[in-house]
C-alpha cells in the first residue's frame, strides 16, 4: 500500500459522492452522499499524514475536526428535513421548487 | 492554550457568550422587546476588547499577536473586519425589532444565532491556517442556515434546505482543495504553505504543479460560493427570496465581507507565489458574475430577487480588487487593490442595509416583495422612499455616494494592473444595472399607489436607516479617512 492507493480510494469516494448529491432525489440521500464527499476527505488528509514527508499529526487532527462538523450539519440538516417532510409530506429535493429563476 | 490567547480570542468569546445570554433571557423574560436592547448593548463588550486589542498593536513590532498554536492572529485587518461585523450587526438588530416582534417564539434564539454567526465572520478574519478557516466558515454558515428556515413556513424552508446542502457541498470541495494543498506542502499554516511553496513550483505548469492546481481551484470554489460569485451563485436568489428579510440583509453584506477577508489572507498569504496564476482566474469569475448578475436582475419581479442577483453581480465588483494582485508590482501604489476591497466592502455595508431596511419597513406594512407593491410610496413613504432612492444610486454608483467611491477604486486598481478589459466590463456593467435599479425608483414615484395609508417607521429601524444613509453620504463625500484605515489593515498581507 503506498499514498497514491489511498489517493485513488479518496478520489474515487469523492466523485460517487458528487454523483449521488447529483442524481439522488431523496433530500436524505443527498446528505449521505455529502458525508461519502467528507469522508473522502477524511481518507486523504489521514494518507497525507502517514505518508508525508515526515509523519505528523496535522492530518488526523483535521480529520477529527471535520467528523465533528459534519456531525453537527446533519444535525441540523434532519431539522430542516423533518420540517419540509411536515410541509408537503415529501423529502424528494426535485419537489423543492417554489422559487426558480 | 495560556490567559494571553483567551485575551486575543476575546472578541469572539464574548460575542458568543453575548448570544447565549440573550437565548438565556428569551426564556426568563416576559417582555421581549429586552432582548433587541440586550444584544444591541451587549455588543459593547467585544467592541471594548476589540478596541483594547488595536491599541495593544502599536506595542507590538510586526504589527500582530498569533495565538492559539499558531492558528489565530491579531492584526489590523482581523480587527477591521471585527469592527465591520459588529456594526451591521447591531444595524440589523435594531431593524428587525418590528419584524421580530411578530414571532410567536423563539425571538432569543433568532438573535442568538445571528451573534454566534457574526462570532464566526470574526474569527473567519482573524484565521492563519486551513483548519481553523474551515471551523471558522461552518461557524459562520450554520448558524445562518437555521436563520433562513426560521420562519418555518414553505419559502423559509425551502431556502433553509437549498442553503444547506448546496453549501455543505461547497465545503467538501473547499476541504478537498485544501487536503492538496495540505498534501502538497505538508503543513497548513498560510505562512508555511507561503514559504514552502517558494522552493518546490514548476514554472511550466500552471499553478506551479497539478496537485496545486486543483487543490486552488477547489478551494476558489469553495469560498465563490460563499461570497455568491458565478458560477457558484444557484443559492442565492432562494435563499435571499425565503429568508426573513432582515436575515437576508445581514447574508448579502456580513457574509461577504467575511468571505472577502478569508479569500484575502488565504491567497496573498498562502498562495502569494503563484499570484499571477489565480488572479487570472478570479478576474475571470469577476467579468462572468458582474455580467450575469446583471443581465438576470432585469427580469426579477420580487425586489428581494433583484437584490440578491444585484449581490451576485457587487461580488463581481469586489473580485476586480482581488485580482489587482499586480498593482503590488509597482512601488507606491501597492496596496489599492486589496485596499480598495476593504473600503468597498464598507460602502456596499451601508448602501445595501440601507436598500434593505427601508424594504423591511415598507413590507412589514404591505406585505409583499414585490416592486409592484412599491408603488406611489413616495407619497405614502416620503422617508422611506428617498432613503430607498438614495441607496439605490448609490448601488448604482452614481456620486457623491459610497458605491461610487468603491467602483472609482476598484477600477483604479484594475487599471494599474494593466487589467483594462475589466474595467471595460465592470463600466458597462454599471450602465445595464441601471436599467433594473431605476425601475424600482421610478415605481415608487411615477406610479400611483395602490392605498393612501401612511407608512410609520418604530423608533430603532429609523435610528438604523438614518445611521445608514448618513454611511453613504458620508463615504461619498470624505472617503479619505476609510481608505488610510484600510491601507493600514491590508499591510500585513504584503510581507
Amino acid at each position: 500500500m503506498s499514498l497514491i492507493h489511498f489517493q485513488v480510494l479518496s478520489a474515487a469516494l469523492f466523485s460517487i459522492g458528487v454523483y449521488g448529491v447529483l442524481a439522488r432525489r431523496s433530500a436524505v440521500m443527498v446528505l449521505l452522499a455529502l458525508e461519502l464527499m467528507l469522508n473522502a476527505v477524511n481518507v486523504n488528509l489521514i494518507a497525507f499524514a502517514a505518508y508525508g514527508e515526515q509523519v505528523q499529526a496535522t492530518g488526523q487532527v483535521i480529520a477529527i475536526f471535520v467528523i465533528t462538523v459534519a456531525a453537527a450539519e446533519v444535525g441540523l440538516a434532519m431539522a430542516i428535513i423533518l420540517r419540509l417532510f411536515r410541509d408537503r409530506a415529501s423529502v424528494d429535493v426535485d419537489e423543492v421548487d417554489l422559487m426558480k429563476w | 492554550m495560556t490567559l494571553h490567547d483567551l485575551y486575543l480570542l476575546s472578541p469572539e468569546l464574548s460575542l458568543a457568550s453575548l448570544g447565549m445570554v440573550v437565548i438565556i433571557l428569551d426564556m426568563v423574560l416576559r417582555r421581549k422587546g429586552v432582548l433587541a436592547a440586550v444584544s444591541v448593548v451587549g455588543l459593547l463588550a467585544p467592541l471594548a476588547f476589540s478596541i483594547s486589542l488595536w491599541g495593544d498593536l502599536s506595542g507590538e513590532p510586526d504589527g500582530q499577536m498569533v495565538g492559539i498554536f499558531n492558528t489565530l492572529v491579531v492584526d489590523k485587518f482581523s480587527l477591521f473586519f471585527k469592527f465591520l461585523v459588529m456594526g451591521i450587526v447591531a444595524l440589523v438588530v435594531m431593524s428587525s425589532v418590528e419584524y421580530v416582534s411578530r414571532l410567536r417564539q423563539f425571538q432569543g434564539e433568532y438573535y442568538g444565532l445571528m451573534l454566534f454567526s457574526a462570532s464566526g465572520m470574526m474569527l473567519l478574519a482573524a484565521t492563519t491556517d486551513l483548519i481553523s478557516t474551515y471551523v471558522a466558515l461552518e461557524l459562520t454558515t450554520l448558524p445562518l442556515v437555521a436563520l433562513a428556515a426560521f420562519l418555518r413556513d414553505s419559502r423559509s424552508t425551502e431556502a433553509g434546505i437549498k442553503f444547506l446542502l448546496l453549501s455543505a457541498m461547497s465545503s467538501a470541495v473547499l476541504l478537498y482543495g485544501m487536503t492538496l494543498t495540505y498534501g502538497f506542502t505538508g503543513t497548513t499554516q498560510l505562512v508555511e504553505i507561503f514559504e514552502r511553496l517558494g522552493a518546490s513550483l514548476d514554472a511550466t505548469v500552471p499553478f506551479g504543479s497539478h496537485a496545486l492546481f486543483l487543490g486552488v481551484i477547489m478551494i476558489v470554489a469553495g469560498f465563490g460560493f460563499k461570497i455568491a460569485a458565478v458560477p457558484f451563485q444557484m443559492w442565492v436568489p432562494d435563499v435571499y427570496e425565503g429568508a426573513p428579510t432582515p436575515i437576508t440583509a445581514y447574508l448579502s453584506v456580513a457574509s461577504k465581507a467575511a468571505g472577502f477577508a478569508i479569500i484575502l489572507r488565504v491567497f496573498y498569504i498562502g498562495f502569494g507565489e503563484i499570484s499571477l496564476d489565480w488572479a487570472a482566474l478570479f478576474a475571470v469569475l469577476s467579468a462572468v458574475s458582474m455580467t450575469v448578475g446583471n443581465l438576470v436582475a432585469i427580469a426579477q419581479k420580487n425586489i428581494k430577487r433583484m437584490l440578491a442577483y444585484s449581490t451576485i453581480a457587487h461580488a463581481g465588483f469586489l473580485m476586480v480588487g482581488v485580482a489587482s494582485i499586480a498593482a503590488r508590482v509597482p512601488v507606491g501604489e501597492t496596496t489599492l487593490g486589496p485596499s480598495g476591497v476593504l473600503f468597498y466592502l464598507v460602502a456596499y455595508a451601508v448602501t445595501n442595509l440601507a436598500a434593505f431596511f427601508a424594504i423591511i419597513a415598507i413590507s412589514n406594512r404591505t406585505g409583499s416583495d414585490m416592486i409592484s407593491s412599491f408603488a406611489g410610496m413616495g407619497r405614502r413613504a416620503p422617508f422611506l422612499a428617498i432613503i430607498l432612492a438614495f441607496a439605490i444610486v448609490s448601488l448604482l454608483g452614481i456620486p457623491p455616494t459610497a458605491g461610487f467611491m468603491g467602483k472609482l477604486y476598484m477600477f483604479s486598481a484594475a487599471m494599474k494592473s494593466d487589467l483594462a478589459w475589466l474595467v471595460v466590463v465592470g463600466v458597462v456593467n454599471s450602465a445595464i444595472s441601471a436599467y433594473y435599479y431605476l425601475k424600482v425608483i421610478r415605481v415608487m414615484y411615477m406610479v400611483d399607489p395602490e392605498g393612501e395609508e401612511k407608512i410609520h417607521v418604530a423608533y430603532a429601524p429609523q435610528a438604523a436607516l438614518y445611521i445608514t444613509a448618513l454611511g453613504i453620504l458620508a463615504l461619498g463625500i470624505f472617503p479619505g479617512p476609510l481608505m488610510t484605515v484600510a491601507e493600514k489593515a491590508v499591510a500585513v498581507l504584503f510581507r
